[in-house]
């Protein structure tokens, strides 16, 4: 479209203009102030001046270490047993604790580890919990994109029939869009509940009891599926209605050929429907990925982080941390870390997206 | 379809139907259950939660919690403030976004790359993460009005609405749909002399019913839910959302009737602005339908 | 800001002309919004001290309590806070600290008689006074006791620790119990500093070591800190207590019956005196080193930047007398802060139901530690407790809270007074 009809910087400025000065002052702006206080030990509400501390809150965020523990000996040489007749391992604080032959694990504590040779193998790190949410954000958004993306595309093909009274059904699917994610967030712990959430007795009774109950959000190994499967249910409307938008983009006569020329329907969607979608497809992947990186009023409601931080996520730290214990510094180096973690994300989603010409 | 007989055809519709209908009840079951315990008091909406009673309006059935929550909370007052920031924010921001999408996807523009890749990197910063700074700067800024120039932006309308406005997230909505209009159509009329403005007017905008009904409903959901930010900076209440409204409900022995009648009251307005802009997104892909 | 402005102009109209006698605006904040009761008495004392006297008058500006401390500190970033601050009692220091509060000048002869939680000191230095204070027992039934074949404790002679494991133990082997206590873990964030940190103080541990304010190396992971990290996670493990509760269960399930004990404050005693006849309320365990509970609730301060300190510590002076005290203790339950109203209130009186929590507040109550990195370590051990119920290894739980919490203390340069 490089012509000389198309080229004008007066009107592009003019109309890119203000609303790229707003978003110059109103996010770029604040994001740089919050890069500037990583690099401090700025506190929230302080009478002490900030001082430049290079990376230190970088540092105490992402340090890692791993380390090997052998059994103990005793005098003569034999493996030192414990009480159930176990080899004995040193215990791990009295190396991360003040330890001054171990000062590179200082205040680091066991992240995971796992039994190699006669001892164990340990993985560090100086902040475990910011370890375990990143973890889980990641798991988040590794099932939530493609499951989110697909289950819309599929409710939308669904809907995008010609049958009476699918407007209302549109409209129902779409309904928990409307609501607000603390309100979901509030029903769903409801529904979540040990004893008085409805899904045990809905799961009991579909089973003729043979599921136990399960506390849904109160278990470490359910808790983070629960808000998955409920930001699923909540946001999935969402995105069928975007791939309802880039369904109707698509030319009718297209389909008409598709029918004349007498191709299945699997034809149809992959030669006439898919390639019509390519931009809604990117679109959606990315809102996604965007918007599941961003866990934290669900994460904020119903679990804080817990059980055992089984629901820990970037977001909800940074805020844990910003207002919640007042270290602004930490709680934006956590939005550092953030942002060039989904840049990297959003450059090989692109780079997979590209125009293959 | 030729084939299918007529039984063949019925069995299929009742297929159809069902499947829908079962989708339906996923999806709306809460929404039901947060709508019926609204009309029952707190008690017997808790022994209800666990059984089908939970979904049908039977027992003590009332209007006392919606009653109840109008006395608790200026309601009313909540609502009204929501709809004014919200409405504003999003009117505003269609205009400026779609101008600025137009302008990033039709004008050629010395800087243009780079503003748009600027704009989409912000796409990546979750709210909570700048808010801080956000409010360091918000109570900071200049405002002119009746009063002449005065400082500090705390406490009004404006600071909920004017940090809002533009974001990349609409900017991008608006770009992904442009893409795929005509370009030949734009040339064409520019060939024949039509100023920018009217191409933006007249041809670009009638086409875009769908994508305008997607960003509004966004940016819609995205204000009239906000939390954090209206904490921060309403310290009169004169000047409250509903989600910080939300919080008078939140006392130590939380009254769950009233809190659902709230939540009730406070989805009522989002849902009839949906349906409303239903109407208007499916008017506007019938009269634009063939493209592409 | 308004008021600022006004008041400026007032200062000038004074220099001008020398009249003093305009009225000032005294803006103030309270946590009270969507309770009714609480914000009938608020606006009463307002309008009884404004119609009082012709040099100030009060304004309210009413919060939910659930996002009060969020605003205060957003408040104080946008340096736009009131003249008049409502403050939770261990959140002070950290206020005062940070600068936006100010000592308050009232005639100590006017608190002498309040209880010890009610008086907000920091650096020796009285910052906010409270107009009740609140107390937790342990609520059961008489019938229950005797069900059981427990002794009733009492102040003087309260449970050991022996005697309330036996006593959680006959409830549990009883089988009419849900569950044999109920501790409130429904209840999240400050409910779990200000209602088990007690029971570790009680152990012998503490959330820091109070002597120096400087660490928690030893207090928080020492061997008081250690036994009671093993009792609190077999409460869960052993299933005396939930580690998750239901907000519903909270509210109402001692009263139905599903626990033989709740550990709960004196503003759920009037629910239960609904529920049952024979209600008693029982002074904490001892776990060794005396019976412990938390002390201090919402107090009233003066901000900093009040370009008034005189009228609102007037204000506050004319808030705090016997009848409003009396009036809030009626209204929503609170342990008023002097014998005289409590003498006025017939739940607190003498022999009233509820007078025990009198007792309690004065003679167990123990503030929350008394230092400005107390908001996060209240948080760090909200979480290390949360964390030990659910299971997570003691020792390496307690080291990493005192790890945090020392590594907070540093990077504030040990929260040294200015």
């Amino acid at each position: 479209m490089a012509s000389k009809f198309t080229l004008s910087n007066r009107t592009g400025w003019l109309m890119a203009g203000p609303a790229i000065a707003l978003i110059a002052g109103f996010v770029i702006l604040p994001f740089f102030l919050a890069v500037g206080f990583s690099f401090t030990n700025q506190r929230l509400v302080s009478p002490n001046p900030a001082e430049f501390t290079g990376l230190a809150n970088y540092r105490q965020l992402l340090g890692l270490g791993v380390l090997h523990l052998d059994p103990l000996k005793d005098a003569a040489g034999a493996t030192v047993l414990d009480d159930q007749g176990q080899p004995k391992l040193p215990e791990l604080r009295s190396i991360t604790r003040k330890n001054p032959d171990y000062p590179q694990f200082d205040g680091m504590r066991e992240w995971f580890s796992w039994s190699s040779g006669a001892g164990r193998t340990y993985v560090l790190a100086s902040d475990v919990v910011f370890m375990k949410a990143i973890v889980n954000t990641v798991l988040f958004v590794i099932v939530v994109a493609p499951v989110q993306g697909g289950l819309a595309l599929g409710l939308a093909l669904l809907i995008n029939q010609r049958l009476r009274g699918i407007n209302v059904y549109r409209a129902i699917y779409f309904m928990p869009v409307v609501v607000s994610i603390v309100v979901v967030s509030l029903l769903w712990s409801f529904i979540y509940d040990e004893k008085q959430g409805i899904l045990n007795n809905l799961l009991g009774a579909l089973s003729f009891g043979a599921l136990p109950r399960v506390d849904w959000l109160g278990n470490p190994a359910t808790a983070l599926a629960s808000i998955i499967f409920m930001s699923i249910w909540q946001a999935v409307g969402f995105h069928m209605v975007i791939w309802l938008s880039g369904l109707q983009t698509i030319s009718p006569t297209l389909y008409e050929a598709a029918a004349i020329e007498g191709s299945s329907k699997w034809q149809t969607f992959r030669y006439i429907t898919w390639p019509g979608l390519k931009n809604t497809a990117i679109l959606v992947l990315v809102v996604i990925t965007m918007q599941a990186f961003g866990l934290f009023s669900q994460i904020n409601v119903m679990t804080q982080g817990g059980p055992l931080d089984s629901t820990q996520t970037i977001v909800f730290q940074a805020v844990q941390r910003g207002y919640g214990k007042q270290d602004i510094s930490g709680g934006s180096a956590i939005s550092v870390i953030l942002f060039v973690l989904v840049l990297s994300v959003s450059l090989i989603q692109r780079y997979l997206t590209r125009e293959r010409n | 379809m030729a084939q299918t007989t007529p039984d063949n055809r019925g069995l299929r519709l009742v297929v159809r139907y069902t499947v829908l209908t079962l989708i339906a009840a996923i999806f709306s079951f809460p929404l039901i259950f947060m709508i019926m315990s609204s009309f029952k008091p707190a008690e017997q909406l808790l022994a209800d939660a666990h059984t089908i009673r939970a979904l049908l309006p039977i027992g003590d059935i009332s209007l006392n919690n919606y009653f109840d929550a109008f006395k608790r909370a200026p309601v009313g007052l909540f609502v009204f403030n929501s709809v004014l920031v919200t409405s504003v924010t999003v009117v505003l921001s269609l205009a400026l976004c779609s101008a600025a999408a137009f302008a990033f996807t039709f004008v050629q523009w010395k800087g243009r790359d780079l503003a748009l890749t600027v704009i989409l990197a912000t796409l990546i910063v979750p709210f909570e993460t700048i808010a801080i700074p956000l409010l360091l700067e918000a109570s900071k800024l200049p405002w002119i009005g009746a009063s002449g120039i005065t400082y500090g932006w705390i406490n009004s309308y404006r600071v909920q609405i004017v940090p809002f406005i533009a974001d990349g997230l609409t900017i991008y909505l608006f770009v992904q749909y442009f893409k795929d209009l005509p370009g030949e159509l734009i040339e064409a009329a520019r060939v024949e002399g039509a100023s920018w403005f009217a191409i933006y007017r007249r041809i670009v905008m009638p086409l875009s019913g769908p994508v305008l009904a997607t960003a509004a409903i966004l940016k819609f959901l995205a204000m009239y839910n906000q939390y954090l930010w209206p904490i921060m900076v309403t310290q009169e209440e004169q000047y409250r959302p509903v989600m910080v409204g939300l919080q008078y409900f939140f006392q130590l022995n939380r009254a769950w009737g009233e809190i659902m009648a709230y939540l009730s009251l406070i989805t009522v307005p989002v849902l009839a602005f949906y349906l409303y802009l239903q109407k208007a997104f499916i008017a506007s892909i019938a009269s634009t339908g063939v493209k592409g | 800001m308004k008021h600022l402005k006004w008041s400026a102009a007032t200062i000038a109209l004074i220099g001008w002309g020398g009249m003093a006698s305009a009225t000032e605006t005294l803006t103030m904040w309270y946590h009270g919004a969507g309770n009714e009761v609480e914000s009938k008495i608020i606006h009463q004392i307002i309008d009884d001290f404004n119609a009082s006297q012709k040099d100030w008058k009060v304004e309210l500006q009413s919060f939910p309590q659930a996002a009060y401390n969020d605003s205060v500190t957003a408040g104080a970033l946008a340096g736009n806070l009131p003249d008049i601050l409502d403050v939770d009692g261990p959140n002070m220091p950290n206020w005062a600290w940070a600068g936006y509060m100010q000592p308050l000048t009232i005639d100590e002869s006017k608190i002498t008689g309040f209880l010890p939680g009610t008086k907000g000191m920091y650096n020796g230095k009285l910052y906010s006074i409270g107009l009740w204070d609140a107390a937790i027992s342990l609520v059961t039934r008489k019938s229950i006791l005797a069900d059981l074949k427990l002794r009733t404790p009492t102040l003087d002679k309260p449970w050991s620790g022996d005697e309330f494991e036996a006593a959680l133990k006959a409830a549990k082997a009883s089988g009419k119990y849900k569950f044999a206590l109920d501790l409130g873990t429904a209840w999240t964030g400050e409910w779990y500093p200000y209602a088990f940190s007690p029971f570790l103080q009680s152990f012998g541990g503490d959330i820091i070591d109070r002597t120096s304010y400087a660490t928690a190396e030893k207090a928080l992971n020492g061997d008081g800190a250690m036994a009671w990290g093993k009792w609190w996670q077999h409460l869960f493990k052993d299933g005396y207590a939930q580690a998750k509760q239901d907000g519903a269960d909270r509210d109402n399930g001692f009263n139905t019956g599903e626990y033989a004990f709740s550990w709960n404050g004196n503003w759920a005693a009037l629910g239960a005196l609904k529920a049952y006849n024979d209600v008693v309320f029982l002074p904490a365990p001892d776990f060794g080193k005396g019976s412990k509970i938390g002390a201090a609730s919402w107090q009233f301060g003066v901000s900093a930047k009040s370009a008034h300190p005189d009228g609102a510590s007037k204000f506050i002076g004319f808030a705090i007398q016997d009848k409003y005290l009396a009036q809030f203790s009626n209204g929503i339950g609170l342990i008023p802060a002097t014998t005289s109203a409590a003498a006025m209130v017939d739940n607190y009186k003498d022999g009233g139901p509820l007078s025990v929590f009198f007792a309690y507040s004065n003679k167990e109550g123990m503030v929350r530690p008394v230092t400005p990195g107390y908001v996060v370590e209240s948080k760090v051990f909200e979480k290390a407790a949360g964390d030990i119920a659910n299971g997570a290894e003691v020792g390496a739980t307690l080291d990493a809270a005192v790890d945090e919490i020392n590594a907070d203390i540093k990077k504030n340069n040990g929260y040294a007074p200015h």
